[in-house]
């Protein structure tokens, strides 16, 4: 079976059972590693991807449904996005297994509001775990790109 | 000198093993330590840079390789800067001495008229045209490190103490970063059916379900009781392990109750008892006060599951893994499969972080049966969720005494803690068995349960000693020989309920006594560093003015220091407690002495303090008669975003003084903070963990 999406902006073809885990079809078809695996329930936020702009746990989300549609991954962002830099700068992680599903997850907020409150922030990373307990960097890093980002840093 | 240099040269004495220049005009400083997502490794190198005084990006670092980096046993008990950090300082102000001697010869001056920068030698001003890649010589690599040479003092450092960025983070950021991402030639996936428990045996498998679930190609590979599902496909391996137990039929599998989960359970269950410091029985004369303290069993549940990749390659056997112990795990591995040690590589690669023993050293010993199996292809094994929570080992349940005899002024004159747990440490080198040994055809004897040496820190007695100026001080400590599941290293091993235990009775002594908790601290405590901590957060959070006892908010601290030879640190906390309890705040003071990254360490000291909310409050490994039952995030929930507090931080300057591990040193201040901040807030005390909102209830109504 093969099923037609976009993926990071470009149009792919990919050979796989509707059924499969898109973390499956993006790490293993595509090389896009930046998705983890954490848990495959929808608990951890490990594999936080966006399609069509909006997060989507990729572990459990079946490939089959998101035929047609634009899927976003970690490495869609080039490694300097603003969040990614900011992250940097905060030194805002340990042993980072958690970061790319939770910058996907800030990306999709500061997406769509471009002023949030740290209450917003926290809102949006809510559904995300981070084990090492970096958690108040996390947070100063995505105030630091939503300000960069509303001073014209390039998305 | 070498009875003074420290383990890992000592174990590792040629040069080469540590220092090699490449051609590139880099540097290559291997370690044995690891990355665990602590950020030791970009800390090793600025050491390294230092006092070569090479830039840091000149420097590439190798760690955890049996092929071709030390061998410095496991990262662990906040060493690798106190051990590794300090060979790595001999290693490097050696190799300089040597090449600026010989140098100086040549140019018929002192060594003390040549300077480095950037690895060019110069005299005086003037270059001489010679640098580490041009003018070191064989010679200086093929020797043994004497251990001889002056490092620079602390006030001329520039590159140790500085906030450096860590050097694995851009990739994490990125992208591919782990094991977990890595891709070999001629690679399978594979995932395991887990034997349910020591001496369970496979009765049977219905194999055409399994396949039937699956939906696709894959081999079994079965030995002994150790059942693979191996194959091209992730996605149908996955699915044939998720299906498998349902349609596997086990045998003499153990059975638990959930009695067993309980701290409680412990006592009176046999046991290796000793009595360790004061050994004079303990004082029943005047008033004794006494109180018990608990915490269950815990999971180091790190966000990745564990992984590993072997291949078994012309008699070779080659193993990446996210252990943290490259050469124990050899070891292990080398037993277990009976192979030399000589025929096996294992490699180093980033895992998520494990805070301990979790399942990484047994991922590796399956993903290397499964090669010997099928030799010739990379074998990736992949934990799932499920299965790292149900068979990681657990940091052990513990239940704390507390007694004191006081003396007329309301102070201990003797204190006793008397401790039961299981052992803290059990890896193959200390006793333990690899999970899946226990599945092969020839499983290895019982466990033999030990805990580290007091001299190493204790294990179930770690921090368990006070440090307060009683006159007599001792420890009792019942070694529980067979705990329900297998216990482990897990960040601290008994620091955090032994802290819980001393600084809550602490408190409530000085509650019995009718002072002030902090000036009840101080007026028994000599330690000028443990005092400046402790003032310094009571500064800090208002002590003076926290409030009544029963307000529901609550202001409480907590200090240590870690292994009681290790970083001081001071916590206090305020929480606020309506039907469960919220950390809003927390502050810290830490002395480290040398601190060789600041930021680096404040990371440490804040992720000690989250990840120390999470198990006061909310973790425990539940059982019942089949086993674990907290298979899942939300069966075992740990703190989240929401309930995170604003923490506040100092590190202490202190950088003539020698460097302390401090990884771990928030971890039981942070605990006991919380359950003095609960005491105050509630006006009644919840003395086990987690304090969750049935035992806010319970001490309400008592």
């Amino acid at each position: 079976m093969s099923i037609d999406l976009t993926v990071n902006g470009k149009q792919i073809t990919v050979a796989a059972s509707e059924t499969t885990p898109l973390l499956d079809v993006l790490r293993n078809e595509l090389d896009l590693k930046g998705a983890r695996y954490g848990c495959g329930l929808e608990q951890c936020g490990s594999c936080m991807v966006l399609v069509d702009g909006e997060p989507v746990y990729a572990c459990s989300r079946e490939v089959g449904t998101v035929a047609g549609r634009h899927v976003s991954t970690i490495e869609s962002l080039g490694g300097t996005h603003p969040l990614q830099l900011a992250f940097l700068e905060e030194q805002a992680g340990q042993c980072g297994y958690c970061l790319s599903g939770i910058i996907m997850s800030a990306k999709a907020l500061l997406d769509h509001n471009q002023v949030p409150t740290q209450a917003d922030i926290v809102a949006a990373l809510d559904k995300h775990l981070c084990r090492c307990g970096a958690h108040p960097r996390i947070l100063r890093a995505v105030e630091k790109a939503a300000a960069a980002l509303r001073q014209g840093a390039p998305r | 000198m070498s009875d003074t240099l420290p383990l890992s040269i000592q174990n590792n004495r040629r040069l080469e093993k540590w220092l090699r220049l490449q051609p590139d005009r880099t540097l290559r400083l291997a370690v044995g330590k690891v990355e665990l997502g602590q950020g030791n490794v970009t800390a090793l190198a600025q050491i390294a840079a230092e006092e070569l005084d090479l830039g840091l990006d000149r420097i590439t670092v190798l760690s955890g390789d049996t092929q071709d980096a030390p061998d410095e046993g496991q990262t662990t008990s906040s060493q690798s800067i106190e051990v590794s950090g300090r060979s790595v300082r001999l290693v490097t102000a050696e190799f300089r001495a040597r090449v600026l001697d010989r140098l100086a010869q040549r140019l018929n001056c002192s060594p003390g008229e040549i300077t480095v920068e950037d690895g060019a030698f110069h005299r005086g001003n003037a270059p001489t045209g010679h640098d580490y890649w041009s003018f070191s010589a064989d010679e200086d690599f093929a020797r043994d490190i004497e251990g001889n040479a002056t490092p620079k003092p602390p006030s001329s450092y520039r590159v140790v103490g500085q906030p450096i960025p860590r050097r694995d983070l851009p990739a994490k950021v990125a992208g591919a970063a782990f094991i977990h991402d890595m891709v070999r030639p001629d690679m399978l996936h594979a995932r395991i059916l887990r034997q349910p428990g020591r001496g369970a045996t496979l009765a049977a498998l219905n194999e055409a379900a399994v396949r039937r679930a699956a939906g696709g190609a894959f081999r079994i590979v079965r030995v002994g009781n150790f059942l693979a599902f191996v194959g091209p496909d992730e996605t149908v391996v996955q699915r044939a392990a998720a299906a498998a137990p349902l349609h596997a039929r086990w045998e003499a599998v153990p059975r638990l109750t959930p009695a067993m989960q309980e701290a409680a359970w412990l006592i009176g269950q046999p046991s290796n008892d000793r009595l360790l410091y004061d050994e004079s029985p303990p004082a029943t004369a005047g008033t004794v006060l006494q109180a018990s303290y608990s915490r269950p069993y815990v999971a180091h549940a790190s966000m990745a599951p564990s992984c590993a990749l072997a291949e078994f390659r012309n008699g070779h056997l080659e193993v990446w893994s996210h252990t943290q112990g490259p050469y124990p795990l050899r070891t292990a591995l080398a037993n277990v499969l009976d192979m030399p040690g000589e025929s096996m590589t294992v490699r180093h690669a980033h895992g998520a972080g494990c805070y301990g023993h979790n399942g990484a050293d047994d991922v590796a010993l399956d993903a290397a049966v499964i090669a010997r199996q099928i030799p010739d292809h990379c074998i990736r094994v992949q934990w799932r969720r499920e299965e790292e929570f149900g068979f990681e080992p657990l940091g052990s349940a513990m239940h704390v005494t507390v007694r004191a005899a006081l003396d007329d002024a309301g102070k201990p004159a003797d204190w006793t803690t008397e401790i039961w747990s299981a052992t803290h440490v059990q890896r193959p080198s200390t006793g333990g068995n690899m999970l899946t040994h226990e599945a092969l055809p020839t499983p290895p004897p019982d466990p033999r349960p030990t805990d580290p040496p007091e001299a190493a820190g204790g294990g179930g007695t770690r921090n368990g000693l006070p440090l307060y100026d009683f006159p007599a001080k001792r420890i009792v400590h019942h070694l529980v020989l067979r705990p329900p599941v297998r216990t482990s290293a897990l960040r601290g091993l008994g620091a955090l309920p032994n802290v819980f235990a001393l600084e809550c009775f602490m408190d409530e002594l000085a509650g019995h006594a009718g002072v002030d908790p902090v000036q009840y601290r101080l007026s028994l405590l000599s330690d000028p560093r443990a005092r400046r901590l402790i003032e310094n957060v009571a500064e800090r959070c208002n002590w003076t003015s926290r409030g009544p006892s029963g307000s529901g908010r609550g202001v409480g601290l907590g200090w240590a220091r870690y292994k009681n030879k290790a970083a001081y640190a001071a916590v206090a906390v305020e929480v606020e407690v309506e039907q469960e309890v919220r950390v809003l705040r927390a502050w810290c003071a830490a002395d480290a002495g040398l601190v060789i990254n600041p930021d680096g360490a404040r990371n440490q000291l804040e992720g000690g303090i989250v990840q120390a909310i999470s198990m006061t409050l909310k973790e425990q490994m539940r059982l019942d008669a089949e086993g674990r039952t907290s298979l899942d995030w939300n069966a075992y929930p740990i703190l989240r975003f929401s309930e995170v507090p604003e923490i506040s931080t100092e590190l202490v300057h202190a950088p003539d003084l020698p460097t302390l591990g401090m990884g771990e040193c928030t971890f039981g201040p942070t605990a006991a903070a919380i359950g003095n901040a609960v005491a105050h807030a509630l006006g009644a005390r919840i003395r086990d963990m987690p304090l969750t909102r049935e035992r806010i209830a319970a001490a309400l109504l008592a």
